[in-house]
């Protein structure tokens, strides 16, 4: 804690000061967090209610929607719906789980030895390359799209989950990210490591990942959140519905099926949140191994 | 002189070996990574280069007639003084507010716990969020029925703002996160130092504090760059291929030739974009390395 901001003696003004402040950073924080309660909520109201919360919008008069943050008659027949009654849901489901499963694990096969050659090994070109890196890297997937799209339909992988997939699991943004983390790794215990007689591969397994473990699985979670939610890959390299990841799937219901719609965003969000809360610590430790001294 | 059996040392026996290995062992970590990127990126954009000098229908070479069109065609243009602008208003914008919020925590160790109130609307997937503005920001939405009114705010100038502020909601978190790391590695004896000579606190802030951000800063500025491109997700999902006027971004001009299949354009602009987007993290990385 930093001692030049602690106050010697509290004083009233000062205690009041920081409790406005507490209440601005919370409120704020909860103020962030109040879309998830609106779908919550939302999901739990049935067709019927919805109908008289949208009549507004149905009719397209000059009312509004009318909110309650507790329905009149909370009902779970949403989720019923979604999970028994609506298989498109659960193939989508299992496509991205499919999708996100085999670009992370691709990515960590990938990624992770990059990083450590960048790293950890000099050779000539290496800033250029790493420079060339970081360039893939900022460009939206739009200026990329056309190349890829020629080089996957050359290969005939075109409306299949490799399209998809394939690209991503090359991609330089994890490098970039665990780079950092192995960049941090001292040199002397590397030096020391390779005197004791271990070859560049035992290297690699038993020192550099246990010590970049954080970092790299920050990589995988960051990765996990947008490869859960990608939606223009998809769009463009899959034409079959039927291969759709889940993303895609919640556009497709109107605005009407409310309730419906919340249902189903909840339980996409639910599996982002599951693996939110199983590595927040991890996250923000390794966000932090990787990106801090610049 | 002994031989080589004698001495179980590795350093003595291993070295020559382990060197010619080690030469050829480090490529080996790097290669099939860079092999798929060129396979997957570089050979495909080079092929795009070339493309850009053809026509998509004919396949006649027209030299720089493509650059030529894209450059003066309307919809590209505004698609790139709107990116543009966003990104110059938006950034700085959450490096500001992620500061702040970062310096206001700092000074409250037990506060850190409420960071994770910022990380999660990350979490959220784009139609998601398209779905909660759908409800706050049409017509007969929860922001009209606050203000009286019956605006469809999608549709009007606002869109620009409600994107700016998406934006900043869901990248507070990791921004906020990055900050507090930064923070945490100033030094404390320099703070006790410039304290017992007498500095008031904004002296420290300006002088002490912001230098040593230098790191953050560009690691915070690139991410954040890269972010702004995603707004893209949201502004399709609510208003399509033709959103309103000022939210018309470099991305849908790109979609619209892709789906309209003028695959020379999109050729010329990709070149175009790839160029500027390349010098400008060239840019960056110079100032960074600087500031190291």
């Amino acid at each position: 804690m930093n001692r030049v901001y602690k106050m010697t003696g509290r004083r009233f003004s000062e205690k009041c000061k920081s409790s406005v402040l507490l209440i601005i950073v919370v409120g704020t924080g909860i103020l962030f967090c109040l879309p998830v309660l609106v779908l919550l909520a939302g999901s739990l109201a049935d067709e019927v209610e919805w109908t008289q919360r949208m009549e507004a919008v149905i009719r397209n008069n000059s009312g509004y929607i009318i909110w309650k943050w507790i329905p009149d008659y909370p009902t779970g027949e949403h989720y019923r719906r979604l999970l028994f009654y609506t298989p498109q849901f659960l193939a989508l489901f299992w496509n991205s789980i499919k999708i996100v499963s085999c670009i992370l694990i691709g990515q960590l096969l990938i990624a992770v030895p990059s990083a450590w050659a960048f790293a950890v090994y000099e050779f000539r070109g290496k800033r250029k390359l790493f420079s060339l890196y970081i360039i893939l890297m900022l460009l939206p997937f739009q200026v990329t799209m056309l190349s890829k799209y020629l080089v996957l339909s050359d290969f005939n992988l075109l409306d299949t989950h490799l399209a998809v997939i394939l690209p991503a699991v090359f991609s330089t943004f994890p490098v970039f990210l665990i780079y950092r983390s192995f960049a941090d790794i001292p040199r002397e215990l590397l030096e020391a490591a390779r005197i004791d007689g271990a070859g560049e591969v035992r290297l690699f397994m038993q020192v550099g990942i246990p010590l970049s473990g954080n970092g790299i699985l920050a990589a995988m979670v960051l990765g996990f959140l947008e490869y859960w939610n990608m939606m223009e890959e998809p769009m463009a390299f899959l034409k079959d519905k039927s291969l759709w990841p889940l993303s895609l799937y919640l556009p497709e219901i109107s605005v009407e099926q409310a309730g419906f719609a919340s249902a189903a965003s909840m339980l996409a969000l639910i599996v982002s949140l599951f693996i939110f809360a199983i590595f927040k610590d991890t996250l923000a430790s390794g966000i932090i191994s990787s990106g801090i001294k610049g | 002189m002994p031989s080589k059996r004698m001495y179980n040392c590795t350093w003595r026996n291993k070295p020559r070996r382990r060197a010619a290995g080690k030469r050829y062992v480090k490529f080996l970590f790097l290669l099939p990574g860079l092999a798929g990127v060129s396979i997957f990126v570089l050979i495909p954009f080079a092929d795009v280069v070339k493309r850009s000098f053809y026509t998509a229908l004919s396949g006649e070479f027209v030299g720089l007639k493509n650059y030529m069109s894209v450059m003066q065609n309307t919809a590209f243009r505004l698609a790139v003084s709107n990116t543009v602008r966003f990104a110059s208003i938006c950034m700085p914008i959450l490096l500001a507010a992620g500061l702040i919020l970062a310096v206001i925590i700092n000074q409250h160790g037990k506060w850190e716990r409420f960071k994770f109130l910022y990380l999660l609307p990350m979490a959220m997937p784009a139609a998601t969020v398209v779905l909660v503005w759908k409800m706050l920001f049409i017509k007969q939405g929860f922001v009209n029925s606050w203000l009286g009114s019956h605006i469809d705010f999608m549709g009007e100038d606002s869109a620009f703002y409600i994107l700016v502020g998406s934006y900043v909601w869901k990248n507070l978190g990791y921004t906020l996160i990055l900050w507090l790391a930064g923070l945490k590695a100033i030094p404390e004896d320099m703070m006790e130092a410039a304290r017992v000579d007498g500095a008031g606190k904004t002296a420290i802030f300006f002088r002490i504090v912001l230098p040593n951000l230098k790191g953050s800063a560009f690691t915070i500025t690139i991410l954040s760059f890269l972010n702004s491109f995603k707004v893209f997700r949201e502004a399709y999902l609510v208003s399509g291929s033709y959103p309103q006027e000022k939210i018309y971004l470099l991305q849908h001009v790109f979609h619209n030739w892709y789906t309209n299949l003028d695959f020379d354009k999109m050729a010329a602009g990709a070149v175009l974009t790839a160029l500027v987007l390349g010098s400008v993290s060239i840019l960056l990385q110079k100032l960074w390395d600087n500031a190291d």
